[in-house]
């Protein structure tokens, strides 16, 4: 057991399965002599040579179709889109091309790739680089999709990933690099879609993803010791595969029900839960559910305006506290 | 000024013998059979028999014959969805190509694909691929395995001229020439931009081939209606890729006899322009190469006869294959097979 940052996390998760796996190569912006922009690939490169750790130019479109080609002929590539919000210029192969080559072929077409991307807010960079854009993926047939919260997640689902036969999106959390969690020695390798209770209670479900892990149990926390409401927390983890199982079950003995996404409002991964529950189990509701998330805007570049715009704890915490005691 | 559309190519043909009567025999007869089966495709079409839509390469037969004799088995071809013509000649069955078009349950992906989408994985047909451009950043990922894994296969990326002028066809070429990958771009000049004279909208006069300088790659230019010419531009490039000495970019010069789609009329052709192309329809060029080298009529109209048999029997097959099997509705979306996205 050793404490490890999210960052670091990266980097092990990536060294754990190209050391198993000849087949597995990398290639991304500046990712291989500079160690990545979020030094979050530091030492592939020396470890693992130029053939398999590959710089690439600013040619997202390129990154993308030739991962595809590789994992079509037998590699199975990891492709680094440096930043989520880039998705939008090299979309069609994330929405038209892996992810539908295996169902126009009628199963001819193999496609075993992982895109890594760093997604989310808080670092002040504006509209265009700080994204929460796992909406974007989940909405498409064919794709996988999952986004860790802690040190150990990221390396057993990157683990997943690579040794998962369709193409998955790997949101890593721009903000979570620096965090730092316990993560056992070994291997470590976790499965593709299931949400984890990370804080059991009995009053209410959170249910949140990435950095809004963290951020739904501190608020949980502040439920219980300023009014003793006991909040489950459930870290969602994979939207596609959704774990439904876990997030059912969770409803069904808190009877309320709470998304925190750092998505925009519209079509965020919370109201097709929401939408779930209440067709499953809507009698087992004690009260609305509700959304809380990034409001219909772009996000702003100031610390005072990014921090109003992304759910805090605080808002957490207010919104929860008051729903239940309504 | 002259155009490109005023020029038609001149043949390069010379009698010099060095592709040999096989495989003359066998480039003329692709030749036929892709034009008996998209001739066929458009009369289904015309009975509502073919649906959706349909790009014809009818015109353009060389381009795909001349390549596809020149590769070996193993060799991957990507192909956009004007891509019956490259799907025929990797030896795909014509049952199989007009039982998709046809959507039928023989089809080559049971009407999951349809005419844009032709895949043949047994045949090294790695794809057909619809959205413009999307498949050559993939052509140099499939060739990027054959470098890495030091296989010594080709992938050959054909491509319309419309597709220079958009970014991935950029990012492409920069990426295979900077990686030094065992890819064959080829750009099938047909002339026109689905309904617009590519030298309209082009800001230079050979939209692929005047682009190769700035890849570091050789300016070449063939007469894509001329199969011979082909075959030999297509073998020198593969010998380049084997040999492990970095991509080409091909333009090859053609003309496409019909529209750009199954909807386009193509009334915005000069008039007497489609005339003279015929005049250089590469099935007649070859017809005479054939004669030149000694081979006789009769031969010639046994292939004819053949192929015509061939085309009129799958068609017939086709027609009384049943409609695609509703339990495929939802079947491999994942590699489980199934499209469960929730547990």
């Amino acid at each position: 057991m050793a404490e490890l940052t999210y960052r670091d996390a990266v980097i092990r998760g990536i060294a754990q399965e190209m050391s198993r796996d000849s087949d597995v190569v990398f290639l991304g912006e500046d990712v291989g002599k500079s160690g990545g922009v979020f030094k979050a690939t530091v030492g592939l490169f020396e470890q693992f040579g130029p053939v398999r750790v590959r710089d690439t130019p600013i040619s997202e479109q390129a990154i993308l179709g030739a991962a595809m080609g590789a994992a079509m002929t037998g590699l199975k590539p990891i492709a680094e889109i440096m930043f989520s919000d880039f998705f939008a210029v090299c979309f069609d192969y994330i929405a038209n091309e892996f992810a539908k080559s295996r169902y126009m072929s009628n199963g001819q077409l193999k496609c075993p790739l992982v895109v890594r991307t760093g997604n989310g807010g808080g670092a002040r960079f504006g509209a265009q680089h700080s994204q929460s854009v796992e909406n974007w993926c989940m909405m498409i047939p064919g794709l996988k999709v999952v986004a860790p919260s802690n040190p150990r997640d990221v390396i057993g689902l990157m683990a997943a990933a690579v040794r998962d036969p369709d193409p998955v999106i790997f949101f890593e959390h721009k903000s979570l690099y620096p965090t730092k969690g316990e993560v056992p020695d070994g291997e470590i390798v976790d499965t593709l879609g299931s949400a984890k209770i990370v804080r059991p209670g009995k009053d209410a479900t959170i249910i949140a993803l990435a950095l809004m892990v963290p951020r739904a149990l501190a608020a949980a926390e502040k439920l219980k010791s300023e009014h003793g409401i006991d909040c489950e927390v459930v870290d969602a983890r994979s939207l596609v595969p959704l774990d439904t199982q876990t997030i059912l079950g969770s409803v069904s003995r808190t009877h309320r029900l709470f998304t925190v996404e750092e998505n925009p409002r519209l079509c965020g991964w919370g109201a097709e839960i929401v939408s779930i529950v209440a067709d499953e189990a809507f009698y087992e509701l004690d009260g609305p559910p509700v959304r809380i998330t990034t409001p219909h805007i772009p996000l702003p570049a100031a610390d005072v305006l990014e921090d109003m715009a992304l759910p805090s704890v605080e808002r957490i915490a207010d919104r929860v506290r008051r729903s239940l005691q309504s | 000024m002259a155009t490109i559309q005023d020029r038609a190519p001149a043949s390069q043909a010379s009698l010099n013998d060095d592709i040999g009567e096989e495989k003359r025999l066998a480039m003329y007869r692709m030749q036929v059979e892709i034009r008996e089966a998209e001739q066929r495709a458009f009369d289904l079409f015309l009975q509502n028999l073919v649906k959706g839509t349909s790009h014809l390469s009818l015109g353009q037969e060389a381009v795909a014959a001349g390549f596809a004799t020149a590769m070996r088995p193993g060799d991957l071809s990507f192909c956009t969805y004007r891509g019956h013509a490259h799907t025929l000649a990797r030896g795909v069955p014509i049952a199989k190509v007009l039982g998709e078009l046809m959507q039928r349950d023989t089809g080559l992906m049971r009407g999951k694909g349809g005419s844009m989408h032709l895949t043949s994985v047994d045949h090294g047909v790695m794809g057909s691929y619809a959205i413009i451009g999307a498949h050559l950043p993939i052509a140099c990922g499939a060739a990027w395995r054959a470098q890495y894994k030091g296989q010594k296969d080709v992938t050959v990326c054909f491509f319309g001229d419309g597709t220079t002028n958009i970014g991935a066809f950029h990012e492409a070429l920069n990426f295979a020439a900077v990686w030094k990958l065992p890819v064959v771009f080829v750009c099938e000049n047909n002339l026109y931009m689905e309904y617009t004279p590519i030298g309209d909208v082009t800001a230079v006069q050979h939209p692929a081939a005047d682009r190769a300088a700035s890849y570091g790659l050789e300016r070449i230019i063939v007469d894509g209606n001329d199969a011979d010419a082909v075959y030999r531009a297509a073998t020198t490039a593969y010998d380049k890729a084997r040999a492990g000495h970095g991509p080409s970019l091909i333009e090859c010069l053609t003309y496409r006899h019909s529209g750009h789609s199954r909807a386009d009329p193509a009334k915005y052709r000069p008039e007497g322009e489609l005339e003279r192309w015929k005049q250089r329809d590469p099935i007649k060029i070859y017809r005479e190469r054939l004669k030149q080298f000694g081979v006789g009529d009769d031969v010639i109209a046994r292939i004819d006869a053949d192929v015509r048999k061939q085309v009129d029997e799958a068609t017939e097959q086709c027609k009384a294959a049943p409609p695609p099997s509703p339990d495929i509705l939802t079947s491999d979306v994942y590699a489980d097979g199934g499209f469960a996205w929730r547990n």
